[in-house]
């Protein structure tokens, strides 16, 4: 049996195409059912998120298995088979299982590291579980390649720092402050940035959100829905004394804090700590207040040379995860190796007893005067020498060796145990 | 015995020094438990240790500077536990256990004979005066570590530099708070030990204060020390400035305690 990955990813394909090969909702359900009744597939799992498509299989032919999901994207989906050519991907063996596992430890995704893509494993495989569309191969890998992702997870710091400039000014807070819960944050102006900056301070749990803007009613919407209270524009630098931590972005084409006014803040403040964020463009801060003394002034482009630091961090770290995950693969090959050899030793068995079965009948049929212990002896006898017969082959099988192809091979034929199917067991 | 007992905990005390350094590198959750233990088991054997030169002497074992030093580190580690039970600061250890680890070295390399005390020393008060000098200094020397963590991570966030140590040290804040509530510990304690020195020379030479070089450096530390919560309680000088502060007045610390010992002349000189 094959381990397979058929997919594309943000990578392979453009928007335009991960949107039309999506499955969502009933798409799912119909999908993962026409493509677990193809004749070629064994087993599947269908992962689809925004940034990737992927299924996961297992087979007998790995080309006519891609062949055959080929040909179903074109049904199901309507679309022109040469659109595919050189979207999707195909993996197989430990290719496969390396994929799946770099998959769920987010080493695969557009922001190395983002935690949503083992949820979003994890619900694909529920769903597939839920269909019973999964078995012995697929369940093991799946739960397989969650543990590797925690694992992944706790040894390396790959998912420590912050990748987007919202975080990343959280980061910095937290540095600065102790406890976010008892700091008041202040927002000036709005915008999308901006206002997702100040999403991700108040998640944090600032303690006060003071907004202002300069259409007050404006100011008003956004106090609602941060729940925080709105102040006039104008009376900003007075509230500035009570503000711990301040996003601005004003569409202001100068600077609408000088670094006297900062210094008169600061006084009011009796110097305590505070954290300037200005991500509007132009700068709408002074640069000159980041001298002052416990005033930290970042604008957009500090931001994000912290973000692109990270960014290394994190890339520094992923090659520390791809070690894990090749001792993992190692790990799991063993595993799959020793999944071959068990229908070998099961044939085996039942073979010699078949034999023992065949042979005890015969002999009884011509001794019908021997008692019952009589028989009882002859039956241990033939059970010991079938066992003892069939011992050194069985542990030559369980053996972890490089040769074991071959000699489940060898087995197979020395004991004519062949005909039957390992994937049908 | 009490000498194995030094010997051990030194090494103990080294070790943990050496896991300290490596932690500022590479450092995990690991390394610094390891650190921990090290620095608990090295405390367990340097209290005995103090214990049995207590029990040798017959009084407390402060009256040289082998026994000084070692006391002096003795109190700093006892501190260092309060500070990781209190506010767990990340790498706290890195930068108090060389201190400690080269205190300990120092009273390692000074006589250790223990000696008849002379009779000006043979008083209750030695005990109360150098217990109370000690905790203070002990406290001041943390507000020297943690000032230096302090302007360490200042730099990083004021520079926009976020890399190197930046994620390992504490927060601002809390190395602030740490710091001024190690002054506030600190300087009671100095203020003690001093009246209690007072009373002390009162009574061992009949006056209260002589202009010792050791009590008028005390007493210049005292002022540093005041003008450091006075500033800090007035014109808000807290953060960078209190950080500097804590460091310059940690250098007349250890001047008062080694450099009038090792240059001047005068009543304290062991």
């Amino acid at each position: 049996m094959k381990t397979v990955v058929i997919g594309l990813n943000h990578k392979t394909a453009d928007v335009e195409l991960r949107e039309k090969l999506a499955f969502n909702g009933q798409k799912l359900e119909d999908g993962i059912r026409q493509i677990r009744e193809l004749p070629e597939i064994r087993e599947t799992v269908i992962v689809s998120t925004c940034n990737r498509v992927e299924i996961y299989l297992r087979v007998k032919d790995v080309k006519k298995a891609f062949e055959a999901v080929k040909d179903f994207f074109v049904r199901f989906f309507e679309i022109k088979r040469e659109a595919l050519d050189n979207a999707l991907y195909l993996y197989h063996d430990m290719e496969a299982v390396r994929h799946i596992f770099r998959v769920s430890s987010s080493l695969d995704s557009m922001v190395v590291g983002e935690p949503q893509i083992l949820g979003q494993l994890k619900d694909a495989f529920e769903f597939a579980l839920e269909r019973k569309t999964t078995g012995v191969l697929l369940n093991r890998l799946l739960k397989k390649s969650i543990s590797v992702a925690k694992r992944v997870r706790t040894e390396t710091k790959i998912a420590e720092n912050a990748v987007s400039i919202s975080f990343a000014a959280v980061e910095l807070a937290k540095k600065i402050f102790a406890d976010l819960s008892e700091k008041t944050f202040m927002l000036l102006g709005a915008g999308e940035m901006a206002e997702l900056a100040a999403k991700h301070m108040i998640n944090n749990g600032v303690k006060d959100i003071i907004i202002a803007n300069r259409t007050y009613e404006t100011g008003c919407n956004l106090a609602k829905e941060f729940k925080g209270r709105a102040i006039r524009f104008d009376d900003y630098i007075d509230e500035l004394a009570h503000a711990d931590i301040l996003i601005c972005s004003t569409g202001a084409q100068n600077y609408v804090l000088m670094k006297g006014q900062m210094q008169k803040v600061m006084k009011e403040r009796k110097n305590r700590p505070v954290f300037l964020i200005d991500i509007s463009v132009p700068r709408n801060i002074d640069p000159g207040i980041n001298d002052l003394d416990n005033v930290y002034l970042y604008d957009i482009d500090d931001l994000q040379g912290t973000v692109d630091t990270n960014i290394l961090e994190r890339q520094k770290e992923a090659r520390k995860a791809d070690d894990i995950i090749e001792k993992e693969v190692e790990t799991f090959k063993k595993w799959l190796s020793s999944l071959d050899t068990v229908p070998t030793v099961v044939a085996l068995r039942e073979k010699a007893e078949a034999i023992k079965k065949e042979e005890l009948e015969k002999l009884l049929n011509r001794l019908p005067e021997i008692g019952e212990k009589e028989k009882k002896a002859i039956e241990g006898m033939a059970g010991s020498i079938i066992n003892k017969l069939i011992h050194a082959p069985t542990v030559a099988l369980r053996e972890d060796s490089e040769d074991r192809d071959i000699m489940i091979a060898v087995i197979k034929r020395l004991y004519g145990l062949n005909g039957e199917d390992d994937d049908e067991k | 015995m009490e000498v194995i007992l030094f010997e051990l905990a030194l090494t103990f005390y080294f070790a943990a020094t050496i896991v300290c350094v490596l932690e500022l590198f590479k450092g995990t959750s690991t390394t610094s438990r390891i650190m921990f233990s090290l620095v608990v088991i090295g405390f367990a054997l340097h209290t005995a240790n103090i214990i049995a030169r207590y029990v040798l002497s017959g009084h407390i074992p402060i009256a040289n500077l082998h026994e000084a030093s070692s006391f002096f580190a003795w109190c700093i580690v006892l501190l260092f536990f309060y500070l990781e039970y209190r506010y767990k600061p990340g790498l706290l250890g890195s930068f108090i256990m060389p201190v400690v680890f080269v205190l300990m070295l120092s009273s390692s390399m000074l006589p250790r004979k223990i000696e008849p005390l002379s009779p000006v020393l043979q008083s209750c008060w030695l005990g109360i005066h150098t217990v109370l000098a000690f905790i203070g200094d002990a406290a001041f020397a943390m507000a020297f570590g943690i000032g230096i963590m302090y302007l360490i991570q200042e730099h990083y966030v004021k520079s926009k530099h976020i890399r190197g140590l930046f994620r390992k040290l504490p927060s601002l804040q809390m190395l602030d708070d740490i710091n001024y509530r190690l002054i506030t510990i600190g300087f009671p304690f100095l203020t003690l030990a001093i009246i209690t020195g007072a009373l002390w020379a009162e009574s061992a030479w009949g006056s209260y204060w002589r202009w010792d070089p050791k009590e008028v450096w005390s007493l210049i530390t005292w002022f540093i020390y005041a003008s450091v919560l006075h500033v800090r309680l007035t014109a808000g000088w807290r953060g960078k400035r209190a950080a500097i502060l804590s460091v310059i007045g940690f250098c007349a610390v250890l001047f008062t305690f080694f450099g009038v010992n090792l240059l001047g002349k005068g009543l304290h000189l062991f």
